[in-house]
């Protein structure tokens, strides 16, 4: 990206100032050397998102933004309702709620070496993934229904996982405001046979080493241990949201056509929050949202079981679960004054910082944990919320490395099973039905999220706790 | 349907079943793709035989990938659209057209319709788990009827590398080029 039009605040905030239909500025939190590789997308999209009515404070691209739709990814934009505020499906994009967990395992490294061979194999047939694959729990029209309001707790009810994962789950598992009436048949179809399914791309189930404790206090809080596994498992809301962000983009698309407004990107198509369509979408959206959760807790509890054959009498006790892609209603200062603000996190998480009463009791004195993904052969990061976060981007943090080349480049650089050689010889056991779908998601396609996680914490969204390194890697 | 106002194509067939990748020019609409500025440097974009009067091509896209459809009328456009979503998860030349399905969809705009018709097809690859290989489309005014063929999914003969969210209305465009070719074209989210 070219900076020459960016103030620098200081060493990883970059302002640009609201100049012709900008509301606010755009400010992007980055250190020079990833501003730079980010592409013009990422600061033209976020300027374009500084346009929206309602908007507050800034338009912010954290460490790891990319080019997206309409917003980018790694955006944070926060609508007052009272002020005209808009709510905006591609704000939120098309996996709703996508989003990391992870499950704390008390197992040594050491001890998974033992089995490493047949858990992998075990792995990748207990939990659905790729394409064309479906779930064991296939839902009637009423059992959609309920899992759309009920989310994780729904199906904790059913089974798959105990009460107490709950408290370790944004919005402790259930989002309210969830009206699966909204939701179209057509969405409702997709996921009747794709509950409990991984899906493919970028989503994984891990298991993951913690090599390096970066700060002692709160990772014992967390319960994190250096040598030790833990699971991380990366996917959304399937079909489900896909399908409710196909359907309102388009609604949006058209809406704001019919309203005369010209918007610099389709993409930017919103509803505004008190609008019959806004409250509709937001009624969907919040379904996609429980959507995720439930699917995420279903592959935990897979996950969990198959591990539990392996390696029995152990306590797979949920860490915490992070979505990425969200609107949510939330307090935030905004001028000295706290309001109400309806906040899209697209390719963000949400990181509140000790005191924040949504953090878990057990968390709340060192703030929220913080899931940043990795690749396949780089490491992971757990950060915690920090208080600071509030006022530099509404308590929002990275979610990943973030990609650094198409995936075309990336066919044309690796080949499937070299990927899987190389990762193998570096300790790191993939299994994926697909080589090229391996070649897609190569490591060196990814950004160094060492570096991600280091401006964040910079720049003050969070600060790092743990880092993590695979050991076992299940893509779809 | 008004037969004579509509425009078909035929069930095309990949021309170039080997796959071959190309760099040069892409499609030829007077409005050139806006990406231009972000291409990035060195990127050899995947596509069918280049020559061909009907065509399909991937574009870049930083996380995700473009689709491109090139064709003599809009509906071979279209076809060829459809023909580069397939593309993106697997080898066109692996999936056999033994099952046709049917879509219809209305739109009030030529770029709608093809979000349109191309959602209508990921709609029917993940609920029947089917991969597509031949497509047809009808259009006139204001709506599309088309037809798929396919299979069901072969993990193990088709090699599907990712599943597709949806068309978004990113980098849409459908027009024609100086050349008077259609081209189809937006962005898939995977």
């Amino acid at each position: 990206m070219d900076i020459a039009r960016f103030k620098h605040d200081d060493e990883c905030t970059w302002r640009l100032p609201a100049t012709g239909r900008m509301c606010v500025p755009v400010v992007i939190y980055a250190s020079e050397a990833l501003i730079r590789q980010m592409d013009d997308k990422v600061g033209e999209q976020a300027a374009n998102v500084a346009t929206l009515p309602g908007i507050q404070t800034a338009s912010f691209a954290l460490p790891d933004a990319h080019w997206g739709y309409g917003f980018p990814v790694g955006g944070v934009a926060a609508f007052d309702a009272e002020a005209g505020g808009v709510v905006s499906a591609g704000g939120v994009g098309f996996d709703i709620s996508c989003g990391v967990r992870t499950m704390l395992t008390g197992i040594a490294r050491a001890e998974v070496e033992s089995v490493r061979r047949p858990l992998a194999d075990a792995l990748s047939r207990d939990i659905p993934a790729g394409v064309g694959a479906t779930g064991s729990v296939h839902l009637d029209d009423p059992e959609m229904d309920a899992m759309l309001r009920g989310g994780a707790a729904w199906a904790v009810e059913r089974g798959f996982g105990v009460p107490a994962d709950l408290d370790r789950i944004e919005e402790r598992g259930r989002m309210a405001g969830a009206r699966p009436e909204t939701v179209s048949e057509q969405a409702k179809r997709r996921q009747r046979d794709e509950m409990g399914t991984l899906g493919s791309g970028n989503h994984y189930l891990e298991l993951q080493e913690v090599t390096e404790i970066h700060d002692e206090d709160i990772a014992r809080t967390y319960g994190l241990r250096r040598g030790e596994i833990v699971v991380t498992i990366h996917c959304g809301s399937r079909g489900l949201g896909h399908q409710v962000g196909t359907d309102y983009m388009r609604e949006m698309n058209l809406e704001t056509a019919k309203a005369g407004l010209t918007l610099p990107d389709r993409e930017l198509a919103y509803a505004p929050i008190k609008s019959a369509l806004g409250q509709r979408y937001l009624g969907a959206m919040r379904a996609g949202i429980n959507c995720a959760l439930a699917n995420r807790q279903i592959l935990m509890h897979l996950a969990r079981r198959t591990l539990a054959h392996f390696l029995p009498g152990r306590d797979f006790q949920l860490l915490y679960d992070v979505s990425h892609n969200t609107c949510k209603v939330e307090r935030h200062p905004v001028a000295g004054r706290e309001r109400e603000l309806h906040v899209h996190r697209k390719g963000a998480t949400r990181a509140f910082g000790p005191g924040h009463p949504e953090v878990p009791s057990d968390f709340r004195a060192v703030g929220q944990p913080v899931l940043v993904g990795g690749s396949m052969g780089t490491c992971s990061y757990i950060l915690a919320g920090t208080t600071r976060g509030d006022e530099r981007a509404f308590s929002s943090a990275v979610h990943g490395a973030g990609r650094a080349m198409s995936r075309h480049q990336a066919l044309r650089r690796w080949m499937g099973r070299q990927v899987v050689d190389d990762l193998a010889a570096h300790g790191i056991t993939v299994r994926c039905p697909s080589s090229r779908g391996v070649a897609e998601e190569a490591p060196g396609a990814y950004k160094d999220a060492a570096e991600v996680v280091e401006a964040a914490e910079q720049a003050g969204l969070a600060q790092r706790v743990a880092r993590l390194v695979p050991v076992i890697c299940i893509k779809g | 349907m008004n037969a004579g106002r509509s425009e078909r194509a035929e069930v095309w067939t990949n021309p170039s079943r080997d796959a071959v990748e190309f760099a040069g020019p892409s499609c030829g609409p007077s409005d050139p793709p806006a990406i231009a500025k972000s291409e990035i440097a060195g990127f050899e974009p995947r596509r069918s035989n280049p020559l061909a009067p009907t065509r399909w091509e991937h574009f870049p896209h930083e996380a995700d990938v473009g689709i491109r459809g090139i064709g003599t009328t809009k509906a071979e456009a279209f076809a060829q659209a459809a023909l580069a979503l397939t593309a993106v998860v697997a080898d066109p030349v692996t999936i056999r057209p033994m099952e046709t399905v049917v879509v219809t969809c209305r739109a009030p705009n030529d770029e709608l319709l093809l979000v349109d018709w191309l959602n209508a097809l990921i709609y029917e690859m993940a609920t029947r788990k089917m991969l597509f290989s031949e497509f047809a489309a009808e259009i006139e005014p204001g709506g599309l009827h088309g037809w798929a063929c396919g299979e069901r999914v072969d993990v193990a003969r088709h090699r599907p590398a990712v599943e597709i969210k949806g068309a978004t209305l990113a980098e849409l465009r459908v027009g024609r080029g100086a050349d008077g070719r259609w081209c189809a074209q937006c962005v898939v989210d995977v």
